[in-house]
Formats: C-alpha cells, sequence, structure tokens
C-alpha cells in the first residue's frame, strides 16, 4: 500500500517550528564565521592535526563498535535471554551517562590506578594519555548508536530466511554471514554511520580520560573548545568544518535508509 | 513497551522534571540581586566576601557564578546582565576594556605558580628542573589558559623544556589529574594547590617569583546596580578582601 502522501497537513506547524529550532543556531552560527579568514583558519597545523586525528580515531573507534556491537546487537535481538531488560539498559547506559562522567568511570578502569591499571602495566600497555584511551573514548560512547539500531533492523528483519536456510542444511555460522548480516546491511550502515558521527563530535569522555595533547589526543572537538580561550574566530570555523563533515555523513545515511 | 509501562514511565519523568522546577521557585527573590563573575580559583575567597556583603547589605543577593576567564569574558560581550567581572588574566579583562564593557579595572590580587604531585611524591620531583625528565607524566594547563601561558613563561626562565603528557583546559583538570595519581606532576597556581589540601603536597620553587599573574576586577559598564558594584569592589579589594585572600595564599597586587 503506497502511504506516500498520507499524513495530516497540521503536522507541518510543529515540525516546521522543529526544523527552525534546529536551523536557526546553524545559520547563526554561518553568519558569525569570518569567511576572509575561513581557509587560513582552519588550515593551521593545530587544526590539521586535530581534524586528522578525529577522523582516525573516529574510523578506528566505528570499526571497533561493529567487531563489538554486531555480536550485541544479534544476541539482544535472538537471543531468548530473562535478562534481556537488564542488558539492553546496559547498552543504554553510556547514551544517558553524561560523556564527562563516562571518561571518569573509564579513567577507574584502565588508568594508572584504574581496576585494570596494574595488568595493563604489566603487558606495557599505557593507554593513559595515548591515541588508544580516544579510541576506547569514542567507543565507549558510540557503541549504544550502533547496537540499537542494528537490533532494530534484527528485529524487523524476516527472520524466515534463517529457518529455511537451516532447513536447507546450514550451520549457524554460515546462515548468519550468508543470510542473517546481507539482510540487515542498510541497519548496519545506517548504525556505523551514526556511531561514526558521534564519535567525530565526542568530547568529554575524551579530555576526561585522554587528555589535551595536540597530535595525539586533542580530537577536532577539543581543539574547538581551546581555541575559543583565545581566537574565536578559529573556534567558528573549525565548528563549521565539523558541521560540515556532520552534514556528509547524515546525507550518506538518508541515503542508506531510503533504500 | 505495554501501554501501562509507557504511562508509569511518563509519570516517572514529570515527576523528575516537576520537582526540578518546584525547588528553584522556593527561593524568595530578594530586594536587589549583584550578579558577579569571577574566575574559578576564586571560588572559595569570593563566596566568604560574597556572604560578608550579604550580612552587610540588607535585601542584597550576591549570585555569583565562576568559570574559565574566556567564558566569564563571552558572558559579558555577549550582554549579559552582570554588575562585577573578575578575571585570572589582565588580557582578558583588556579586551573588556578595548570594548567598553568594563570600568576601571582594579588589580587586588596576585597568584604565582608551584609544582604539585600526589601525595608521597611517587617520581621524587624537588624541583622546576625535574620537570623535563624523560619518563615523567606531566600535567600542565594548555597555553591558550591563564595558567597555562604561566607555565610557559616559567619554564622559559628556568630554561626548562617541558613535554607534558596532557596539556588541559583548567587548572581545576590538571589538579584532578594528579589528585587521581594518573599524573606524577603538575603545574598549578598556589592557591589551588592550598585549595586541594592533603590531596596533593605542593612543592614551591624560585623561578615562580617571575611570573606573576595578576587578578583584575571591575564594574561592568552597563550595570543596574553602580554602587552596589562600587562597594563590592570596594569590599574586594580592601582590608576584609586582603584578609581573606592572603588566607587563601594570594599575594598582594
Amino acid at each position: 500500500m503506497d502511504t506516500d502522501g498520507r499524513y495530516p497537513r497540521w503536522l507541518w506547524a510543529p515540525a516546521g517550528l522543529g526544523i527552525g529550532f534546529l536551523a536557526l543556531p546553524l545559520l547563526a552560527m554561518v553568519m558569525r564565521v569570518d569567511w576572509a579568514d575561513f581557509l587560513a583558519l582552519v588550515t593551521s597545523a593545530s587544526a590539521r592535526h586535530a581534524l586528522t586525528l578525529s577522523l582516525r580515531t573516529s574510523a578506528a573507534s566505528t570499526g571497533l563498535c561493529i567487531l563489538l556491537g554486531v555480536p550485541l546487537a544479534v544476541v539482544l535481538a535472538r537471543a531468548r535471554l530473562r535478562a534481556g531488560g537488564l542488558l539492553r539498559s546496559l547498552v543504554l547506559l553510556p547514551l544517558v551517562l553524561p560523556p564527562v562522567v563516562g571518561g571518569i568511570a573509564l579513567l577507574y578502569t584502565f588508568g594508572r590506578r584504574g581496576l585494570l591499571g596494574g595488568t595493563l602495566d604489566v603487558l606495557g600497555w599505557q593507554i593513559a594519555f595515548s591515541t588508544t584511551a580516544v579510541v576506547l573514548a569514542q567507543t565507549f560512547v558510540a557503541l549504544p548508536f550502533l547496537v540499537l539500531s542494528l537490533e532494530g533492523a534484527l528485529r524487523t528483519a524476516n527472520a524466515e530466511y534463517d529457518v529455511v536456510a537451516a532447513t536447507l542444511g546450514a550451520r549457524p555460522t554460515t546462515v548468519f554471514r550468508r543470510v542473517t548480516l546481507p539482510l540487515v546491511l542498510p541497519g548496519l550502515a545506517s548504525g556505523s554511520l551514526l556511531a561514526f558521527a558521534r564519535s567525530l563530535g565526542e568530547f568529554g569522555a575524551t579530555i576526561t580520560f585522554a587528555g589535551s595533547l595536540e597530535g595525539v589526543t586533542r580530537t577536532l572537538p577539543l581543539e574547538i573548545y581551546l581555541q575559543r580561550e583565545t581566537d574565536p574566530d578559529a573556534a567558528v570555523a573549525l565548528s563549521l568544518v565539523l558541521v560540515m563533515v556532520a552534514v556528509g555523513v547524515i546525507a550518506l545515511t538518508g541515503r542508506g535508509a531510503a533504500r | 513497551m505495554s501501554g501501562r509501562r509507557l504511562t508509569l514511565a511518563a509519570v516517572v519523568i514529570g515527576c523528575l522534571a516537576a520537582c526540578g522546577t518546584d525547588s528553584a521557585s522556593e527561593d524568595q527573590p530578594a530586594e536587589q540581586k549583584l550578579t558577579v563573575l569571577a574566575a574559578s580559583s576564586l571560588t572559595a575567597t569570593f563566596t566568604a566576601l560574597a556572604a560578608d556583603f550579604e550580612a552587610g547589605h540588607e535585601g542584597v543577593d550576591v549570585a555569583l557564578t565562576f568559570g574559565g576567564s574566556a567564558d566569564l569574558m563571552e558572558q559579558v560581550q555577549q550582554g549579559a546582565a552582570v554588575d562585577v567581572v573578575e578575571t585570572a588574566a589582565t588580557a582578558t579583562m583588556k579586551r573588556l576594556i578595548d570594548e567598553d564593557l568594563v570600568g576601571e579595572p582594579v588589580p587586588f590580587a596576585s597568584n604565582r605558580l608551584e609544582i604539585v604531585v600526589p601525595p608521597g611524591n611517587p617520581a621524587g620531583v624537588t624541583s622546576l628542573q625535574d620537570l623535563d625528565r624523560s619518563g615523567l607524566a606531566l600535567v600542565v594547563c594548555a597555553p591558550e589558559v591563564p595558567c597555562g601561558a604561566a607555565a610557559a613563561r616559567v619554564a622559559d626562565v628556568g630554561g626548562v623544556t617541558l613535554s607534558p603528557v596532557s596539556e588541559e583546559q583548567s587548572v581545576t583538570d590538571v589538579l584532578g589529574k594528579v589528585v587521581s595519581r594518573e599524573a606524577d606532576a603538575g603545574l598549578v597556581y598556589i592557591t589551588d594547590g592550598q585549595a586541594a589540601g592533603d590531596q596533593v603536597e605542593g612543592i614551591e620553587f624560585r623561578e615562580s617569583k617571575a611570573v606573576v599573574n595578576t587578578y583584575p576586577v571591575a564594574v561592568v559598564a552597563d550595570s543596574d546596580h553602580e554602587d552596589l558594584a562600587g562597594d563590592f569592589v570596594g569590599l574586594v579589594t580592601g582590608g576584609r578582601g586582603h584578609a581573606v585572600l592572603s588566607d587563601a595564599g594570594f599575594g598582594r597586587p
């Protein structure tokens, strides 16, 4: 049944308000940008280091989110668990926790004096103040986005195909690899893009857990926050760069969702 | 989610929201409200002086906001209803002066840096020169922030190259890393080290005398309570103010 065009038209009024609420701050920021100096401001050494670090770490954390999130989403969607609700609440936790608090929690776990600090020291892994810490912080906050997105897709996907594949003699791993995953690929793609976008914008957990050092842990949001102190023009210009990357990501996600 | 669970969740959220607004409306509106912005390093001292001011001026409520100098400057620039502003750097105050947003600033206190280490001094730091040891997890403020600029200058004076593992946004963050023992040493103001009490050990060094941070306070130009604001500035710069400030470790301006 074609549902396009079937909605009460008065919804445009509150929807328009919502659009305005989101668009006006963006417009205000664009109007504040010093366009004459824009290119110089966004290509400074510290800005370039921050942007490349942000892209590198966000890509790594998205990868880590996929490695950890896909199995988690499948377990949440398909396993018949009595503690399923509790597990889902655990996955939701980083969404609700203020990122700074998340960063402190990570510090208490992986820091020198943390829960795993001693073990990591013995293994020779120095996580504090390293780029690894940035990736861990970003993964912590972005994982829920991927898991919930994919879990939703898995729940609505027709499990009949999996059953058919099993009756045809495929082992569970083969079913997972050749039937389940390909069916939810759009959901996985949009979940990954969301996780990437969230990682890109992560600030609180990074600054608390990883610290801030140019080229090592100072991602773009941290650089923007620091530039506010001395050069508000640079801060606004860099924020616009972040917004443009975000818009690009959203456009990609939109195209994925439309399929 | 079942209909009943959804309703229950909505009721719980509604209650939490209502409780939040109730406690705010319980405050009795005072006759006059004096809004003061001050740098974070003055939290304890200005809170004490504000209490003194309220005791000495009936019907006056002093609303204090503490933050980084850049945030405070931005609030004044954006036209917030502020009466008195105090910054941790003369550079920030100068920008407000250039934009004709404040009256004549009065320097009222000064601060120097010191090294802080976790209790027990695990890395055995004794002087400024020890800070460029390789393998030392040193944390300082970023150069864009007043305490970071002071740290950079003090390193120059001492002929030391600082290689921090992290350049924090504020003194609080530096202290936090030292207190939690993530860092072996940090450079903060003497007053902040003192305020942290037993959580850190402070190590003074002679080069700190070369870099003194002066704090200015000023009445905001568009203030609705100019006389009161002037009185508050008078309190801060007067004898009582000096007593409270020097107790906390601040020096003379």
